[in-house]
């Protein structure tokens, strides 16, 4: 084996593993969007401009002396009751008149807050701290940080939570009843808006985490939702969109392919790698790769 | 005056994208997310005709190439986008389109020749407002003529009930990808007159904003109406730049108004202001 080859090795499973932390972030975010489409088939737009929102609050927080933790679980709690707030007022209303308003609702919503965020948080960058100090360990080439290792914790111990919430708890039984046919879960008696309240307020919580936790890598603008909001909804809709281990998968391909592709080959293609990797799945198996699917029936 | 000439221009570059998305969209009922990419495909094709291979012929005839460039160039990736992405439906669909756009915008941004992210500057000034209407107006003849003709309600038909317009006999594939392409393709006409107008692109013109913007011009109209579409393309140029006027807080909150009226309108009136019936003078009973 030539030289060339072995650096090309060691590149490799660098951007490989920056690959895994940035997806697992993109995971975080993507099971958001894959909950609420699963709960109302609602594709929330603004779930990217929640994570905004959250990661600004925190931001703020962290401004104003308070501890890290507490700053995350302000983050959390911002952008799920801001979630709650939209659900209520935007989206309840909109829901009976089908698909398309709902959606084009969703991206009118998204918009508004982009601008919101702009005339009220101002239009810089903002930089938010790593949550635990810093320390890299080298393995042959290759560097890792303790930042990244804990990110991937974190969504991995979020997604065993996810799982026992849905099959373990009432409130998450009621959420697989409700997704999987709204009007007979509302007959068995399940108070369907408080659960879609509620699927909101997770998934938006768990967006305002990962707002948080992005600030290693990343800075915090009022239009960082956009861009993404539209990479977690494509990791959702790779993986299956309403399948939660399914957007965790997507998280991590997307991840891993838009860091190799940035790394080795040219960085101003990263944006577009996400959209080329969704039209590919949407060519060869439209429902994902967890996903069934359904006919259409007369 | 130079202002209100601008405004105009744009009214009017407007019109033809509102229109042109309105066959897909609002005839077709197909939901596309990524018209501004057809859009910067017809500008940047247009002025790389003009700036590196103009003919030696007198402008206007060039000025004519140029748009039959820009509309050759939007309608090839309409046909690229249409074929895999017409068999998705409703949100999947948008969010297809969406990522092409945004592909079209980056493969802009990195390509040397059109001046990628610094833009692409001195195209030569060959188009002006008389272009612009014309165009414009013609759109607006060729969409009033598809509306009332045989094809043009098998294309309606699409939008009401697939299964029962297949059953009905019409192509679905077929009729799609004929919205979708010319669709494509008057965007890129309306592109190489924004290019032959402003003499300079930037692809963040481009962007997915500006999709967004043109689709809440169509929905605001009326899916489907074509007086609507000029109707919703006039109003929405114009109402940003009078609440610069009006000073304050509304200018500063100018921006949030699109956003505002979109969420109004999908609650109060979803099909649009004009729903899909025209602007006439006759009775509605004989349209």
């Amino acid at each position: 084996m030539n030289e060339n080859f072995i650096f090309f090795l060691w590149d490799f499973l660098q951007y490989f593993i920056n690959g895994i932390a940035q997806g697992s972030l993109y995971a975080m975010v993507a099971l958001g969007y894959t909950m609420v489409y699963g709960i109302i088939r609602l594709v929330n737009f603004a779930h990217g401009e929640f994570l905004m929102i959250g990661a600004m609050c925190g931001f703020y927080a962290l401004r104003a002396h308070l501890p890290m933790p507490v700053a995350i679980v302000v983050a959390m709690l911002s952008s799920g009751l801001m979630a709650i707030v939209v659900e209520r007022i935007v989206y309840r209303p909109i829901r009976k008149s089908g698909r398309i308003p709902a959606l084009i609702t969703a991206i009118g919503t998204s918009l508004f807050f982009q601008y919101f965020g702009q005339l009220v948080f101002g239009a810089d960058p903002k930089t938010i701290p790593p949550f635990i100090e810093e320390k890299i360990y080298t393995f042959g080439e290759v560097n890792v940080s303790n930042v990244q290792l804990a990110i991937l914790a974190i969504t991995l111990s979020v997604l065993l939570f996810l799982f026992w919430l849905t099959h373990y708890t009432k409130i998450g039984k009621a959420m697989r009843a409700v997704s999987f046919n709204l009007p007979a879960a509302e007959l068995m008696g399940i108070n369907t808006n408080r659960i879609i309240s509620f699927t909101f307020f997770l998934g938006a919580a768990l967006a305002g985490l990962g707002g948080m936790l992005m600030g290693y890598t990343m800075s915090v603008e009022p239009m960082m939702g956009m861009n993404l909001g539209t990479k977690a909804f494509v990791a959702a809709v790779v993986g299956g969109i309403g399948i939660i281990p399914g957007a965790a998968l997507g998280g991590f391909i997307i991840g891993i392919a838009e860091n190799l592709v940035a790394g080795l080959y040219k960085s101003s293609l990263r944006d577009a790698v996400s959209f080329f990797i969704l039209i590919l799945i949407l060519l060869i198996k439209p429902s994902g790769i967890l996903g069934k699917n359904v006919k259409e029936k007369v | 005056m130079d202002y209100y000439h601008q405004i105009l221009l744009i009214v009017g570059i407007f019109i033809t994208l509102t229109l042109s998305l309105n066959l897909i969209n609002g005839f077709c009922g197909q939901f596309s997310l990524g018209h501004a990419g057809f859009w910067g495909a017809g500008a940047y094709a247009s002025a790389v005709y003009t700036v590196f291979y103009a003919l030696p012929v007198a402008a206007p005839l060039n000025m004519l190439i140029a748009l039959f460039v820009g509309f050759i160039a939007a309608a090839i990736c309409g046909i690229i986008i249409g074929v895999p992405c017409l068999r998705l439906r409703g949100d999947y669909l948008a969010i297809a389109t969406l990522g092409f756009g945004e592909i079209v915008r980056i493969t802009i941004m990195n390509t040397e020749m059109v001046g990628g992210p610094r833009g692409f500057i001195n195209i030569p000034h060959w188009a002006n407002i008389w272009w612009v209407y014309a165009v414009a107006a013609l759109t607006a003849l060729f969409m009033f003529n598809l509306k009332r003709s045989a094809f043009g309600r098998a294309i309606i038909s699409i939008r009401e009930d697939e299964i029962a317009a297949e059953n009905m006999g019409v192509n679905l594939f077929k009729s799609k990808l004929f919205s979708f392409t010319i669709g494509a393709g008057m965007a890129g006409i309306a592109g190489a007159l924004f290019a032959h107008t402003q003499q300079f692109l930037h692809p963040s013109n481009f962007n997915f904003m500006w999709s967004v913007i043109i689709l809440v011009m169509v929905i605001l109209g009326g899916q489907g109406s074509v007086t609507g579409s000029i109707f919703g393309a006039v109003l929405l140029t114009i109402i940003p730049e009078a609440l610069r006027y009006v000073g304050g807080a509304v200018s500063e909150w100018r921006m949030t108004i699109f956003p505002v009226l979109l969420i109004i309108l999908m609650m109060a009136r979803p099909e649009g202001i004009f729903g899909a019936h025209e602007l006439t003078l006759k009775k509605r009973s004989e349209v």
